[in-house]
């Protein structure tokens, strides 16, 4: 029985509604309790220091096939950010896409416990929970590419909702996910003989469907499961000027999915897909726009992916949008597209202050972030890699929580995108009781993980501790120490264990990959069509084609009772 | 008797997963859906070429030990070498790869693999453009121009058409495989039909499928509707008879011929007639039908990677094909030749940061080819010891840097007696991956697939992640001994 | 008749090399089908050498023996293909032009009959090329 008592903190846990309180927090065996044994258990001194519950990522490219492409073709991104062995810790290497060992261990050093990797190809889930297993010292879990799978487009174009459902339940079992990605939907098919889709409404060649049903089909389709996360979306005419139109359009034809009170939908990288004007030469943010939506309606979620200026990295599933960033970089360029499923490229990005468009996007992560009022709709993310590495968040965090921070960043910025930038006018700056809800409360609570995101009763015991006295350091104002504070986390807390002290790890755990096991009534008639199809629609075979329990190394599965 | 179903073969990097095994007492007695060089594996295993135990070289000779004697003397070989170099790992599976980079980063030595002689060009090539690519379904079920450029499907992968390209059926296009039989058929009727007007058949070296196909102007069947198949060889492939039309280009040549290519389909004109022995009228023919095409690919092998140029080759056949995205959608993909070579490439780029090439000895990943790949720094003579596991470099490195490679310490982990372990000083018999040891490998388009254990290994024979654990215990004992001896001496 | 023909050497897969390998490296089918050259039939005629008699190839790294057998499918006039194997790196070029890959394909090489001289076991070979 291993207790721990961490004593005298000051305790940041919004689902709970504790504000800076200075409080205990009890664990024993890895979980959160109401008390321990004082004299017994070990004890960590918190006096002046933050408490917040384990940070949750919502959303970053950190395992399988896509990822490790993208390793393999940017050595030049690995040379300049090197990482030893030391008797605790294996090597590898950054920057943007680091090796999977160094990802678990800045993960953590940042206060980081859970992590969310939100692309799988289904085809290749294997391969991503080979890498999960080898990321350390963070729970972990991957959401399979669903929007363009052939059986989804035929299910939903004949209207059968059902047998759409049972097919989700069968590839979320399969591929042992955790909730429904849609990427570019109908557009990553269309990308199959290189075409593309422009609106919601346009049809998918040879499937006779459009954006709009797959969308809204499978957003019933996630009710019908009881999945604990909503449907995870990456919009159509991500990255095109004039897109905010077509976010728009799909955030309204989500309200006709009835909600039971909980979010429909989770847009993600949502400033990828706030682009005003028509061209890059009048481009502007539509932060207003989007910001006055989102504060007049409840049923979805968002997160940032909030630009770094920086070298990095964009790797996603939309193939036709990684395609024409070849087309205005010239950059080299990977494409994958994978058979039945989905589509993926890789481009490296440079996101420079010179430039007025990358600044333009710099602002309206920002603006997002601030302009809307409800902190449990908006989450921090960069959407690792593709607008900045996940270890510069505690940048993000001093722009969110420091006016002075953001427009001193500002201020080198492209006179052009400085006057078209709505920072100036905005004052507001998030309190650290916000900051735990954007990196970590609002996360879990849209994931749904019951036990991550807080310090209750029966939460696990993953909590992150900071070098920040609130009652002394203004973090508006030396938001420098903030950052530092962030990243380098006085004591990360894994299941009960100290994992990290003073930035440096100190114990290996190896976290738990996290995935749900849907139960519907019919599984089995689902498996026989399956077997059948399998031979035409895959060049594998139906029976080595599943995630076998032996490649999940520490598996926690959440068995779902779907109403279908 | 049991028989085994979707059994996935270990030996090329098609890595069918179809394979049917019919096993009685342990033994393999049957096999359906396999390509002669599958069958050849699992009939053919257990011949008298097996190892049966460890082996040390005493004296000049390789002699039985027991298993503890030759992983004490491999651990201390390791343990005690400055600049040890750890190769092969493609044919075996994953997570026998992964002790690999665990072992190699503890010896601080250089991991490479088969790709230094295969593919590692094409994976230079790249990191300097990138490749537009896919799984293999896609192209079976969208390709309509297929092309196999400097390699040899019919000998190397000889199950690729009927299952990926030409000679299968897709959600899109059909198989070509009856209009290739009535092609045989045609050939076929023609010689009985000569023959029998006892008519003099000039006397050809060989007789020819299609006779339209020899280097020649691009044939009508190029413009017909469904699938197209185009080889492009410095010589007449056996994958060349099958094909709608082949291109024979001048040996070390096709890095000219693509830039050519690259030229015509950006609508310039070339001011030479010919290049690289192609006509460049024919060339312009061929270069309409690709961009016409819906969806082409192109599967490429050693013909560029070997030949002068080598990654260069690579580089410009990927922007050929990226310029053909200009105007329609076509991919590329290269041709990997050992069951999971691909594996290794992955699960070393997934735990350093690279694919092959790795050297550790600074405590820290590096990757430098041509400084730290394994044949140059044989070939620099800077090693001291090596590891070779899963490949038979003693059959295909180049003499001089074999010569280095036993110069000093060799360990040597195989089922057989190969060239390496001929050459070896500490030999390890290991269990065949696929059919006495499971794990995991990765088909050439990347897609992870498990592997079978369908008999078992023969009494005292490990698997190669079972012996390399072994070996990585042995070097942290011996070098804590080294460590607490030097703290008692200070 | 020409004593020496100048060539370009390429190595690489075939199937009976594929399907040899697989039953070992010892095997008398890996010796047969790695211990040839193909040839050219017209190249073959200026040499004069008959099909299945012993050539010797040279090039700046080595030479080795082979048995000389007709290519089937059509004219390669100089070029030699020697399947991948040991007898091949006897001669094979080493140079790696700095990036790790040896000039496996597209060596320049010289043929000359040898009809008295025989092809070495891989055993033999590798005795003679590295002591062991």
């Amino acid at each position: 029985m291993i207790e721990m008592l961490i004593k005298n903190g000051f305790v940041f846990d919004p689902l709970n509604g504790i504000n800076g309180e200075k409080m205990d927090i009890a664990i024993r065996n890895g979980k959160i309790v109401e008390s321990v044994n004082d004299h017994k258990a070990k004890k960590i001194d918190a006096t002046g220091l933050t408490v917040m519950p384990g940070a949750v990522d919502i959303h970053t490219h950190i395992a399988g096939g896509e990822v490790n492409t993208g390793r393999m073709i940017r050595p030049e991104d690995h040379i300049k950010d090197v990482v030893r062995k030391t008797a605790l810790t294996r090597s590898g290497t950054g920057y943007s896409i680091p090796s999977t060992f160094v990802t678990g261990y800045r993960y953590s050093k940042m206060g980081y416990t859970t992590v969310m990797n939100p692309s799988m190809a289904p085809l290749g889930a294997k391969h991503t929970h080979e890498e999960l297993n080898d990321i350390p010292l963070v729970d972990k879990a991957s959401y399979p590419l669903i929007g363009d799978w052939w059986f989804v487009l035929e299910y939903l174009q004949k209207g059968d909702l059902e047998g759409c459902a049972r097919h989700v339940a069968w590839m979320m079992e399969t591929t042992k996910g955790y909730a429904i990605k849609i990427v570019n939907p109908g557009g990553l098919e269309s990308w199959g003989f290189g075409g593309n889709v422009h609106s919601i409404d346009d049809q998918v060649p040879n499937f006779g469907i459009t954006p709009r049903e797959i969308v809204c089909g499978l957003a019933k389709v996630n009710k019908m499961l009881n999945l604990p996360h909503s449907i995870h979306l990456h919009t159509n005419n991500l990255g095109i000027p004039g897109n905010y139109v077509t976010t728009l359009d799909t955030m309204k034809a989500l309200e006709s999915v009835a909600t039971d009170g909980r979010p429909v939908c989770h847009i993600t990288h949502l400033q990828f897909s706030s682009f005003a004007g028509d061209s890059w030469g009048n481009m502007r943010s539509a932060a207003e726009e989007i910001s006055k939506y989102i504060n007049n309606h409840n049923h979805m979620t968002f997160d940032m992916g909030q630009i770094i200026f920086t070298d990095t990295t964009t790797m996603t599933a939309d193939g036709p949008f990684e395609y024409t960033l070849y087309q205005l970089s010239g950059h080299k360029w990977v494409n994958s597209d994978v058979e039945t499923e989905t589509s993926g490229g890789i481009i490296p990005m440079r996101y420079k202050r010179t430039s007025a468009v990358n600044a333009t996007q710099w602002s309206i992560g920002l603006e997002l972030a601030l302009l809307v009022e409800d902190p449990w709709k908006m989450f921090m993310t960069t959407d690792h890699p593709n607008a900045g590495p996940f270890f510069k968040y505690p940048k993000i965090i001093a722009w969110l929580t420091s006016r002075k921070a953001r427009m001193a960043t500002l201020k080198k910025c492209h006179k052009k995108a400085q006057r078209k930038s709505l920072l100036p006018s905005i004052k507001r700056e998030l309190s650290l009781y916000e900051l735990a809800i954007v990196t970590r409360a609002g996360q879990a609570k849209a994931l749904g993980l019951k036990e991550k995101g807080h310090l209750g009763v029966g939460a696990d015991a993953d909590v992150a501790i900071y070098n920040i006295n609130p009652e002394k350091l203004d973090i508006a104002l030396k938001y420098k120490t903030a950052r530092r504070a962030f990243g380098n986390a006085a004591y990360t807390i894994k299941d009960g264990k100290v994992v990290v002290k003073d930035g440096e790890v100190v114990q290996h755990v190896d976290g738990k990959t996290i995935w749900l096991d849907v139960k519907t009534t019919e599984q089995i008639k689902v498996d026989e069509e399956m077997k059948r199809k399998f031979k035409q629609y895959w060049t594998v075979e139906y029976d080595n084609y599943p995630v076998f329990d032996h490649y999940v190394k520490v598996p926690e599965a959440i068995t779902i009772k779907a109403s279908v | 008797m049991s028989v085994i179903n979707s059994v996935t073969c270990p030996i090329c990097g098609c890595l069918c997963d179809d394979i049917e095994v019919t096993v009685v007492n342990n033994e393999v007695v049957k096999i359906k859906n396999g390509c002669a060089v599958c069958e050849a594996k699992y009939m053919g295993y257990k011949s008298e070429h097996r190892i049966r135990q460890p082996l040390i070289r005493k004296e000049g000779k390789l002699v039985p030990v027991s298993m503890d004697e030759a992983i004490h003397k491999a651990g201390e070989i390791l343990a005690n070498a400055n600049y040890p170099i750890l190769y092969g790992w493609s044919s075996t599976n994953c997570e026998a790869q992964r002790v690999g980079v665990e072992l190699a980063e503890e010896v601080g030595g250089v991991l490479d693999n088969t790709a230094v002689v295969c593919h590692g060009p094409s994976l230079m090539g790249t990191q300097e453009v990138g490749i537009p690519t896919s799984t293999l379904g896609q192209i079976r079920h969208r390709a309509e121009v297929i092309i196999y450029w400097g390699c040899d499907p019919w000998s190397a992968h000889p199950r690729h058409l009927e299952r990926y390209t030409s000679f299968t059926e897709g959600r899109f296009e059909d198989s070509e495989w009856m209009a290739y039989i009535n092609k045989v058929k045609a050939a076929a009727g023609k010689k009985k039909l000569a023959s029998a007007r006892r008519v003099e058949t000039p006397k050809k070296a060989h007789d020819t499928v299609a006779e339209s196909v020899v280097f020649n102007k691009p044939p009508e069947i190029l413009q017909k509707e469904g699938r197209k198949l185009i080889v492009i060889d410095v010589r007449k492939s056996m994958s060349a008879e099958v094909a709608d039309y082949f291109i024979q280009v001048q040996p070390n040549k096709d890095y000219e011929l693509m830039q050519a290519m690259r030229a015509l389909v950006r609508d310039e004109e070339l001011d030479v007639d010919e290049v690289a022995g192609v006509p460049v009228e024919y060339l312009q023919e061929v270069v309409d039908v690709l961009v016409n095409c819906k969806f082409g690919i192109i599967f490429f092998g050693m013909g560029l990677t070997q030949s002068a140029g080598k990654f260069r080759n690579v580089e410009v056949a990927i922007s050929l094909v990226r310029d053909l995205n200009m105007r329609t959608k076509f991919l590329i993909m290269p041709m990997r030749g050992h069951f999971n070579v691909t594996g290794a490439n992955i699960v070393f780029a997934w735990q350093s940061g690279y694919a092959f090439g790795i050297d550790f000895s600074l405590g820290y990943p590096r990757y430098n080819p041509g400084e730290t790949t394994s044949m140059d720094v044989l070939l620099r003579g800077e090693s001291d010891a090596a590891l070779v596991i899963a490949s038979d470099p003693g059959a295909t490195f180049p003499k001089r840097a074999i010569q280095s490679l036993v110069k000093h310490p060799l360990i040597v982990i195989d089922p057989h007696m190969n060239a390496t372990a001929m050459l070896g000083d500490v030999v390890f018999p290991s269990a065949f991956v696929g059919i006495e040891a499971e794990g995991t490998a990765y088909r050439m388009d990347n897609v992870p697939l498990p592997l079978k254990k369908v008999v078992e290994p023969p009494k005292g024979i490990l698997s190669d992640e079972e012996i390399l654990k072994r070996i990585l215990e042995e070097v942290r004992i011996i070098k804590s001994q080294k460590l607490n001896q030097k703290t008692e001496d200070a | 008749m020409q004593q020496k023909l100048h060539v370009t050497l390429l190595t690489g897969r075939t199937i009976e090399q594929g399907v040899g390998k697989e039953y070992g490296k010892s095997s008398p089918e890996y010796f047969a089908a790695c211990s040839m050259v193909y040839m050219d039939a017209g190249d073959m005629k200026k040499l004069g050498v008959k099909n299945g008699t012993n050539v010797m190839v040279t090039t700046p790294n080595g030479s080795v023996v082979l048995r000389v057998v007709k290519y089937p499918r059509g004219a390669t006039p100089g070029l030699i293909y020697i399947p991948y194997g040991p007898w091949a790196n006897a001669v094979v070029s080493n140079a790696t032009t700095s990036i790790g890959m040896p000039s496996f394909k597209g060596t320049p090489a010289e043929v000359e009959p040898a009809p008295d001289k025989p092809v070495l076991s891989m055993e033999e070979l590798l005795r003679k090329e590295f002591g062991r």
